[in-house]
This record gives C-alpha cells, structure tokens and sequence, in this order.
C-alpha cells in the first residue's frame, strides 16, 4: 500500500517494456536518471543495429526510480547520475562514463570562470548580482533542479558542502530545460551535464579549469560525477552482451563522441 | 422481466464502481499523506515555508500561498473575459453566430495544457523578462496563461446560466422601456447569479489543479513571491516535479502535499454546490 504510486509507475515501466524480465530474454529494459538517458538511447540505438533480435527499451525517470525499478526487478538495468547510498550497495554497480557538471551562461555573458566558492555564493544567495562579477548591474537569474534530482544531488555534493540552496532560485525538471532558459536568457546561470552543454550557451571555468574531456579524465575540474548503471543481479544473456558492449571500446568511443568521458581507458 | 433487473444490477455496479474508485483514491491519498502531516505538525506543515524534504524540512506555506495568488490572478484576468464572452453571446448575438462561436471557443479546453505551457515559455515568458523585467518565469506568466486556460469552463456554463433565464423575465423589463442593455444588467445577470458563481468556482478549481502549463512557465522557485514578477511554485508543481525522485519520507510529504489540494478542491466544489442549490 505505502508504495502504490511507484508501484502503478513500475507498472507503466513494465508494460513499457512489452513484457516482465524473466519472461522474456529478448528484450532489454533501462530506466532510471534522466541525465544519463539520452546516451542510454545512443548507444541501444546502435546496439539494436547490430542485434535486431534484441529489443532495447530506454525509459527516464530519474535516478532514484531507476534504482529502485532494478532493484524490484522491474528494469534489467537501472541508470543512475548519483552514487548508491549504503542501503543501495546490494546491487551490482557497473560504472560506465565519467561525467563533469558544467556551470553554464548565456553565450553573450562576458565571464570567463567562477570559483568553487563564487558559485558555492552564487548558489546560497550571497552573491546575487552580476556587477559583483564583474558583469552589468543585474540580477542573476539562478536556476537549479529539483530536489531528489541526480545531477542536483551531485552539485551539491560538489559544491555547496552543507550550505542549502537558496529558495529563490528557479526550478526546472530536466537538463534540456535548464539549457534551455539559459539559452534565451542572458542574465541566467545554470549547471547541466558537461555532454549536453552545445553551442547556444558557455561552459564556465572552474578554479580556472576547463570541463574538457582530458580534465574531466584527470579530475583536475573539480565537479565530475559517475554515471552507474546498476542491476540486481550480475547482469547474463542479452543483457550481460549488451553491457559488454557499452563498455567495449566501441561503447566508450560512442559515449565519447557524444560528450561524456569515457570510464574505461 | 429478469433481463431488466440484470442489467439494471450492471448498471449499479458500474456506477458503484466510479463511485468506488474515488473513494480508494481518497483513501490512499489520507493513508499515505497524513501521518506526515501529524508527525510535522500541522501547523509546521502548512505555514512554514521551509521546504527541503531530504534534509527532512517539509514547510508548503510558500506554495500555499502561490497557489492562491496564481489562481487569483487568473480569476482576474479570465472572470471579466470569460462573463463578457458568454453574455455577448447569450444575450446580444443572432443565433447562428451563437452556434459558430460557442463551439469554437469550447475547443479552447481542447488544447493540451502542455501546449499552452509551451507557447508560454516561447512567447509570453521572453516578453516578461525583455519588458517588465525578471526572470520572466513568474507568478504573473502563469496567472496569465491560467486565465485563458479557464475561459471556456467559465463561458459555457455562464452562457448555460444566463440561457436558463427565463424569456418572461426579459419581455417583461423590455415591456417596461428598459434598453437591452439595462435588461441584461439589471435583470438577467442577477437572475442568472447562483449559476455564474458556480462557473467562477469551477474555473477556479480548474486553475487550482492546473499542472503542467505552470510547471513550464512559473519558474518553481521555492521563496514567497514578492512581487508579480517572482517566480512561484504551486502544490501541484510540486508534487510534479519531484514526485519523479522521491521516495521514504519525501514521497509521503508529496502525499501531504496532495492532502492540501484535495481539501482546497473539496471545499471549493463544496461551496460550488451550496450556491447552485440555494437558487
């Protein structure tokens, strides 16, 4: 009863699905964070070229949920952009990609780079206004995630310690929409996932570091992230195949060229 | 003979079962929201307006608060539109108009809220930001978008309303040397009341569980908006936008949370019924 809501979505996964798990070894079901979706997709897309007699299904969600359907056996894998808390740590972890969180602006925005501690300001609420930056006087348009989010779980993780978010910071629900306000507003400041950053908005500097790919590799940009995929148990058949091949050289070269950082060398 | 019975015995177990499923819905809303609410206290719960729910900080004061001044401003903008829409077409055009009018307006309700949402953040939301200043994401771009969401509900059962007066009523104040106008105003619209009330309180209804459209443009800040041009977070966007991430303690505050609006929209269904009968 507690969990009827999580139930009617495993639900919804399930029939998504088109069929359980167990009953069926031809079809693959990923769920899970909405940040490491996209990639998911890229890489069944051109999995499924090669096997078309696998069937692959890529869902959103979130990280949590995602977790949560692996762990109930709903989704084979379960994708996730945050770590596993302890009570999570039963499942088998299969990291895949490394991930940098961009602090992006407006392309028009003159800055080059924030600190660590400008941003941590930036984000309690401290430093509200572009001149402190060296910029135009106005108001800096903060926007964040929602909470529970993994790309909002990391950052914070990241960079604010124990400092609390402001609540007058905007809210959006996905990376796309974050870029895409930072996109159409020049005084917005925002963080998405370094591979989702394109050329309509600018990454910031870090402490003077770049998120490039060797940076984010050698972890001298400070916020990099894991992206897991996680299962129940040691993935087989199919679905072993499948993250056989996300972390063959072909696997990693495609996440690559799609912006993340691959994890296997 | 037998027959009959048995499909009357169909048709009231498919009636129970409509009947049935708002009532587990109900259920499992209370079940899984109010033991939050009493372990928060409901005083901490309703007017604090500190919401941080994994660091186990449940305060909807703030969203509480946004919805009624997002629901407001949509009355403000669509009860006027809405009243003048239905009485220039109850009362002052020919009928054949009437039947092109009405029709076309009702596809209004048609439209997915996702898509206002959208031309909302395209159009409307830049605007804001370029001329008023802000974010643009506001209270006042979803009290805008809002408004013309609930125009239809507001039109059609107004025109219903105003249609359901009686013609004695109108040939006897035009007898008397009233104009068209004094006619409508005078008599008309006060006869036609209760029902105009009720179509305002359903309206509101509507924008009071609104979603996804003010998701997109309101900006889902967590603050007590000061000013029209703050971004707001309404109860409904809440649940929405984490409901996704939530779970333990943090899903049953999002119950909680839908606890407030069941209750809002009880009460204002409520008073929408007392006000239809009293006529």
């Amino acid at each position: 009863m507690r969990v009827l809501l999580l139930c009617l979505a495993l639900l919804c996964l399930a029939t998504a699905c088109g069929s359980r798990p167990e009953a069926s070894g031809q079809a693959i079901c990923v769920a899970g964070s909405t940040s490491v979706q996209p990639f998911a997709e890229k890489l069944a897309e051109v999995y499924m070229e090669t096997h078309p007699e696998i069937r692959i299904d890529v869902q959103g969600g979130g990280s949590s949920a995602g977790i949560y359907a692996a762990r109930q056996g709903a989704a084979h894998l379960g994708a996730s952009s945050r770590e596993l808390v302890p009570a999570e740590k039963e499942l088998v972890e299969i990291p895949i990609a490394w991930d940098g969180i961009a602090v992006i602006v407006h392309r028009d925005n003159p800055l080059r780079g924030l600190t660590l501690t400008q941003i941590r300001e930036l984000y309690q609420g401290r430093l509200r206004n572009w001149r402190d930056l060296g910029w135009v006087d106005h108001a800096v348009h903060l926007i964040t995630r929602e909470e529970g989010s993994g790309t909002r779980n990391a950052f914070e993780e990241l960079v604010m310690g124990k400092a609390e978010i402001t609540p007058s910071a905007l809210v959006q629900d996905s990376n796309g929409a974050v870029r895409e306000i930072v996109a159409s507003d020049r005084h917005a400041l925002g963080y998405i996932s370094v591979g989702l950053v394109d050329e309509r908005v600018k990454a910031l500097e870090v402490d003077g570091v770049l998120p490039t790919r060797e940076n984010i590799r050698s972890q001298r940009y400070k916020l990099v992230r894991r992206f897991l995929l996680v299962s129940k148990l040691p993935p087989s058949g199919p679905c072993k195949e499948f993250v056989d091949f996300i972390l063959s050289a072909k696997g990693q070269s495609l996440l690559e060229a799609e912006g993340l950082v691959g994890y296997e060398e | 003979m037998r027959s009959g019975k048995g499909i009357e015995r169909l048709l009231l177990v498919l009636a129970l079962s409509s009947v049935g499923s708002l009532a587990l819905i109900t259920f499992f809303i209370f079940w899984e929201g109010l033991p939050l609410i009493l372990s928060t206290g409901v005083g901490d719960f309703l007017f604090s307006t500190h919401w941080a729910p994994t660091k186990g900080r449940f305060g909807i004061g703030a969203m509480i608060v946004s919805s009624v001044l997002v629901t407001l401003g949509a009355l403000v903008l669509g009860v006027p539109l809405g009243l003048a829409c239905a009485i220039v077409l109850a009362e002052f055009s020919p009928l054949r108009l009437k039947q092109v009018l009405k029709p076309t307006l009702e596809l209004l309700a048609g439209i997915p809220s996702v898509v206002y949402g959208f031309l909302g953040v395209l159009w409307l939301v830049p605007l804001i930001r370029d001329h008023l200043g802000g974010p643009g994401l506001s209270l006042l771009a979803a009290a805008l978008i809002l408004g013309i969401m609930i125009l239809p509900t507001i039109i059609s059962i107004s025109i219903d309303a105003l249609s359901a007066v009686p013609d004695l009523y109108r040939d006897g104040s035009l007898a008397l040397g009233a104009t068209r106008w004094q006619t409508v105003h005078r008599v008309v619209l006060p006869a036609a009341r209760s029902g105009i009330i009720t179509a305002i309180i359903l309206g509101m209804g509507r924008a009071v569980g609104e979603t996804m459209a003010v998701i997109m443009v309101a900006g889902n800040a967590l603050s007590l908006p000061s000013s029209l041009l703050d971004p707001v977070r309404t109860l409904t966007s809440n649940i929405a936008l984490e409901l996704g991430y939530a779970s333990g303690r943090h899903r049953e505050a999002l119950f909680a949370t839908g606890v407030v609006l069941f209750v809002i929209i009880m009460i204002l269904n409520l008073t929408a019924a007392a006000v239809t009968r009293r006529r």
